[in-house]
């Protein structure tokens, strides 16, 4: 039975204009709902789809605030087994200091009752909120485990793990030997939505807590900084036949025609 | 895209399905030089309309919700945008049960065809729904899903044929106001915007959640709280996808858990009443650039909706397998007494309000916006329910708005008693008496911010004096006390003291005064100083405005004194006509005034313990004033001027003193009363029992604008020479040939037994009034005959009931009968007038 890991991370649903604290130092979540990091989504639906395919367990890990056990039900309402949590202090984080709390909470979670090594570690490419692309990495050099990003499919084959990425014009593939660890980008599949009985299931799940805590690793960030916008405007060119003449115009206004 | 204007003569804030629809109906009327603005984009500019659920159920127990729901459905379904997939609601209780069969009885009254169906009947027609859990359900045919966003598009494109200019993503910074014609009033000057400001005659706030940081923008306030409405959207579910259309199945409502389910072409929609109420504040919801869905589509707060889910699965056992694609915190408008915000704000001439109108009722209630912006006055329903001038001030705040909105959400599927009272917000305003009432155990009933005691506990001795019979079923017998009746029968045989200080009273002064009054009034106003005068005001087309008395104080002084339920409403109306010339000034005078009455064969001589005075009937005069000094014991006097009339019937006064004199005349009356039986005395027979005896009319029950002074028995011999708003329609109504097509009457129950055995007393809610044949009873206008109020008359021994009815039908003794928890009683005819003393002997005797 394949034992398969997959980190995720709480952050910001965002609308199409992203506000910032007075402080500059973090998305400012007034009118905001929390979500789990897309590509990591996407990791969850993986580490599912493999469970299901291959026989096999899910246990979800995140560093983050009490409210992160959101995510961690989230997951277990579509197919996660196990959900752990690390609480996070509320003070600075930089992805060693991450990487380096959740390698030693991987090394926990294995040790625990001589389970071994996970096969499988699955991580977002990257973060939504800070797009730091590291923790992954550094997570896996941190256990000694190989890893390979950029990652849009996964095949099982007995002790080894094929991957594929994209790069121009094909795929490339590596193959690893487990216990190994990935991070896969959006579009490796399309995670499915919780159904309302896996939803009220994951009220039932248990969540783990670790408490654990690593030094800062020196990468501090100074502010954030909103963009300057770009506004567009939508135009109503007509309804049915009597629309294509303004559409010509607009067309030709672009040189396209 | 039009250039930016300038000037308009209207300008139209939201194109939501209000404010569409609104254009719309405004350009019908004959308005083009139109501007509809939206600070987002169309055709779904991020409001409530773009997530509404779209689906419309036709029965309501309240007129005006169901009449203009009804309305609203057929405007939709003119424009073939509308699909009658009908609609179950479910039970799942006994008290639901009973629920339906009120449901039913609602039906007929507004013609609605609907039926009861039992579990397996339901589980034939919607063949997912586990009939284990049922006890039965009420079955509308009609019910219907719309395309609101396309309606919306349908109005605002009619409206831009006729001249209107659409402006999408262009935010309203800022309303300004100038003086009004009136000394100290406001009135609409222009509308800023992030692209250029615009002068205009008329602004209507159609922004939804939005509605009242716009008004404020302006000085005026639209009470309404943006609150949350959870729905999620479920599937795919394959034996929807099977039926090919976006709705096959009826809609199921599951009103003991507060849940619908709707269909959404393959998917089911859940939704949700029965959560916390989640309220927001406008200034908290995001713009649309920073909103995930849309502004009104908050984050979805899943915990709250676990318990519905549970729910949802027991009754709908497939819906656990479906995927929750799209679930929101939609955010909705709530109201502080449940009611839309329709009519011109009384703070800002122009500035109208067309808010807290939900996809169900949009289309109608713009139309009864545009009608009384081009008519003065809606002429599709009497809207006085909506009216926006009803609210006090401390209504108005947000600390009421929000107590009062979560206090209903819970009931948008609730079972709501006619009488239900409020929890919380309570004794926001009270008599000066309101000690002495709760050492006497009264029991309070609240209208709008009043607290009015409804009976006395102090007097539960009186029924046994008098033998007064409970009532055996909980629901006749709910907010109801058998001490009323009790306290009717001594105030008949003794005398009452009724605290009426929730009187709202107005005073006009000024040179132009009394022609003022008299404008505003059908009767004539310009008497002897001294005389009062019951008299409706007319809405320009002639139908009940207010009903209310006006006093003549002083040669240049008139004094209004009306009912509370009708007091905003009614300082509004009389604000809003003041004439230009500063010849008459307004005063809102109900905090200096308390008002008391005392009625009974023993009145005269309880009051005659404190006043020297001539009380015969010629030194006091039916109709008259008559300024006194009461003896209040200790050798303290209060002025006082004693008004001789009733509101039921007996003979006594309303006694009006200043109100921190109240008391004084209070504990001098109860002392001096004390040896002639005099009680305190309850609502429940001032505005119930004693009312219906005499058969005096209610404004907001009996008297609404689709009535006029004919048809409702309250019109004088002869018209006064003075002109008079609605004067034109009143008098062609006069000479309407054949005379008035119904007649307000009285009936009485001639049978109360149920199938059961059970005695059963209707509350007055609108139940249908039917021929012995079964038949709904209309006149040419489509008004239905139903009760418009409904309560004991103890002296006379009968159950008595108000309604309506052709006057062929009108004759005394005419056998009818009357649909109660869908149930039929036989009803006769009382007459057009009092059934009790109906000479008035005992008024001016």
């Amino acid at each position: 039975m394949l034992r398969i890991l997959c980190c995720v991370k709480r952050v910001p649903a965002p609308g199409a204009r992203i506000n910032v604290t007075a402080d500059g130092l973090a998305v400012d979540a007034a009118h905001l709902g929390f979500t789990t990091s897309p590509h990591e989504e996407c990791g969850v639906e993986e580490a599912v789809q493999i469970a299901e395919r291959c026989g096999g367990e899910v246990t979800v890990l995140t560093l983050g605030p009490p409210e992160a056990a959101e995510q961690l039900r989230y997951a277990a309402s579509v197919g996660a087994h196990r959900g752990v949590l690390v609480p996070a202090d509320g003070g600075a984080r930089d992805p060693q200091r991450t990487a380096a709390i959740l390698a030693e909470a991987i090394r926990r979670l294995e040790s625990a009752d001589g389970a071994g090594p996970f096969d499988l570690i699955v991580f977002g490419n990257e973060s939504a909120d800070s797009g730091g692309f590291q923790v992954g990495v550094r997570t896996a050099y941190g256990l000694g485990r190989p890893i390979v990003n950029g990652v849009k499919g996964i095949e099982i084959d007995g002790p080894a793990v094929r991957v594929r990425r994209e790069i121009d014009g094909g795929f490339e593939v590596y193959e690893m030997e487990m216990p190994a660890a990935v991070g896969v980008k959006e579009g490796i599949n399309l995670p499915r939505y919780p159904t309302m009985k896996g939803r009220l299931a994951s009220k039932r799940l248990e969540i783990e807590i670790l408490d654990l805590d690593a030094p800062l690793g020196g990468q501090t960030m100074v502010r954030l900084r909103r963009p300057a916008e770009t506004v567009s405007e939508t135009a109503i060119l007509g309804h049915g036949p009597e629309a294509a003449p303004a559409v010509a115009d607009v067309l030709e206004s672009l040189g396209v025609l | 895209m039009p250039e930016f204007p300038s000037e308009a003569r209207c300008v139209v804030i939201g194109a939501g399905i209000v404010g569409n629809c609104l254009v719309g109906h405004l350009a019908k009327l004959g308005w083009t030089d139109l501007v509809l603005l939206d600070k987002g984009p169309l055709p779904n500019p991020g409001g409530s309309t773009g997530h509404a659920s779209n689906f419309i159920f036709p029965v309501d127990h309240n007129k005006e919700m169901c009449l203009l729901g009804e309305q609203s459905a057929n405007q939709y379904r003119d424009l073939g945008l509308s699909v009658d997939s009908g609609g179950i609601e479910v039970a799942r209780t006994p008290e639901r049960m009973d629920e339906l069969q009120r449901r039913m009885t609602s039906a007929v009254a507004w013609g609605v065809e609907a039926r009861l169906l039992t579990p397996a009947e339901v589980a034939e027609l919607v063949p997912f729904v586990n009939p284990e859990v049922i006890l039965g359900g009420f079955y509308c045919p009609t019910v219907s899903v719309v395309d609101s966003l396309e309606t919306g598009t349908r109005m605002r494109t009619l409206a831009v044929e006729a001249g209107c200019r659409v402006f999408a993503n262009t935010e309203v910074l800022d309303i300004t106001t100038r003086p009004g014609p009136v000394e100290g009033s406001r009135a609409v000057e222009a509308v800023v915007t992030d692209k250029g400001a615009i002068s205009t005659e008329h602004v209507v706030i159609a922004c939804g959640v939005w509605s009242n940081r716009v008004a404020n923008m302006a000085g005026a306030r639209i009470p309404l709280a943006p609150a949350v409405h959870q729905m999620a959207d479920v599937g795919p579910i394959d034996i929807l996808a099977a039926t090919g259309n976006e709705i096959g199945y009826p809609i199921v409502r599951d009103m003991d858990t507060f849940c619908y389910e709707r269909q959404s072409a393959g998917s089911m929609e859940v939704g949700s009443y029965a959560h916390r109420p989640i309220l927001h504040h406008p200034d908290d919801i995001p713009s649309n650039a920073e909103a995930a869905l849309s502004p009104t589509e908050m984050p979805f707060t899943p915990d709250d909706f676990d318990p519905q889910m549970e729910q949802a699965i027991e009754l709908i056992e497939l819906l656990g397998d479906a995927e929750i694609k799209y679930a929101i915190n939609g955010l909705l408008s709530l109201t502080p007494d449940a009611m839309p915000c329709l009519g011109e704000t009384p703070e800002v001439r122009n500035l109208w309000s067309a808010a807290a109108v939900w996809v169900k009722e949009g289309p109608g209630m713009a139309q009864v916006v545009a009608e009384w912006m081009t008519h003065g006055y809606p002429r599709v329903i009497d809207a006085h329910g909506a009216d926006i001038a009803r609210f006090y001030p401390p209504e108005q705040t947000d600390e009421h708005i929000w107590a009062r909105a979560a206090e209903h959400f819970n009931k948008t599927y609730g079972i709501v008693h006619p009488a239900e009272q409020w929890e919380g917000r309570r004794f926001l305003d009270a008599g000066p008496y309101l000690s002495r009432q709760r050492e006497l155990g009264a029991e309070f009933f609240q209208a709008r911010t009043w607290e009015r005691p409804q009976w006395f506990e102090s007097n539960a001795d009186l029924v046994d004096r008098y033998g007064v019979e409970g009532r055996e079923v909980e629901w006749d017998a709910r907010w109801w006390s058998p001490i009323t009746v009790a306290e009717h029968l001594n105030l008949r045989e003794n005398c009452g003291l009724v605290d009426l200080s929730a009187f709202q009273i107005f005073e006009l002064s000024g040179p132009g005064a009394v022609a003022y009054a008299d404008y505003l009034a059908v009767n004539r106003i310009d008497v002897p100083v001294g005389r009062a005068v019951y008299t409706p005001w007319l809405t320009p087309d002639g139908g009940f405005r207010s009903d209310l008395t006006m006093m003549r104080m002083a040669a240049d002084r008139v004094r209004i004194v009306t009912g509370v339920f009708d007091g905003g409403r009614d300082e509004y109306w009389a604000r809003r006509h003041l004439p230009h010339d500063g010849s008459v000034s307004f005063a809102n005078v109900t905090g200096e005034i308390t008002t008391l009455g005392v009625w009974g064969p023993n009145a005269p001589a309880v009051v005659g313990a404190l006043t020297d005075a001539d009380l015969s009937q010629a030194g006091s005069p039916y109709g008259w004033l008559v300024d006194v000094e009461l003896d209040c014991g200790g050798g303290r006097t209060v002025a006082a001027a004693l008004f001789r009339i009733s509101y039921v019937g007996d003979a006594g006064w309303e006694i009006y003193a200043a109100w921190d004199d109240g008391p004084a005349v209070w504990d001098a009356l109860m002392a001096a009363g004390a040896d002639w039986g005099l009680r305190p005395t309850g609502g429940g027979v001032y505005g119930t029992s004693g009312r219906l005896e005499k058969g005096y009319r209610l404004m907001g029950a009996e008297l609404e604008s689709e009535y006029n002074p004919l048809e409702a028995g309250l019109a004088r011999p002869r018209v006064k020479e003075a002109d008079f708003i609605g004067k034109q329609a009143y008098l062609r109504a006069r000479s309407a040939a054949g005379g008035p097509e119904v007649a307000m009457c009285t009936l009485a129950v001639t049978d109360h037994a149920d199938r059961r055995g059970r005695k059963r007393y209707m509350q007055g809610g609108n139940e249908p009034i039917l021929t012995l044949d079964g038949n709904r009873i209309t006149d040419s206008h489509g008004r239905v005959s139903r009760v418009t109020s409904a309560g004991p008359g103890p002296s006379v021994g009968r159950y008595l009931l108000m309604a309506y009815l052709p006057v062929e039908l009108a004759a005394p003794g005419t056998e009818l009968q009357v649909m109660y928890m869908n149930e039929l009683f036989p009803v006769e005819v009382a007459g057009t007038g009092a059934v009790f003393d109906p000479d008035d002997a005992r008024l001016k005797g």
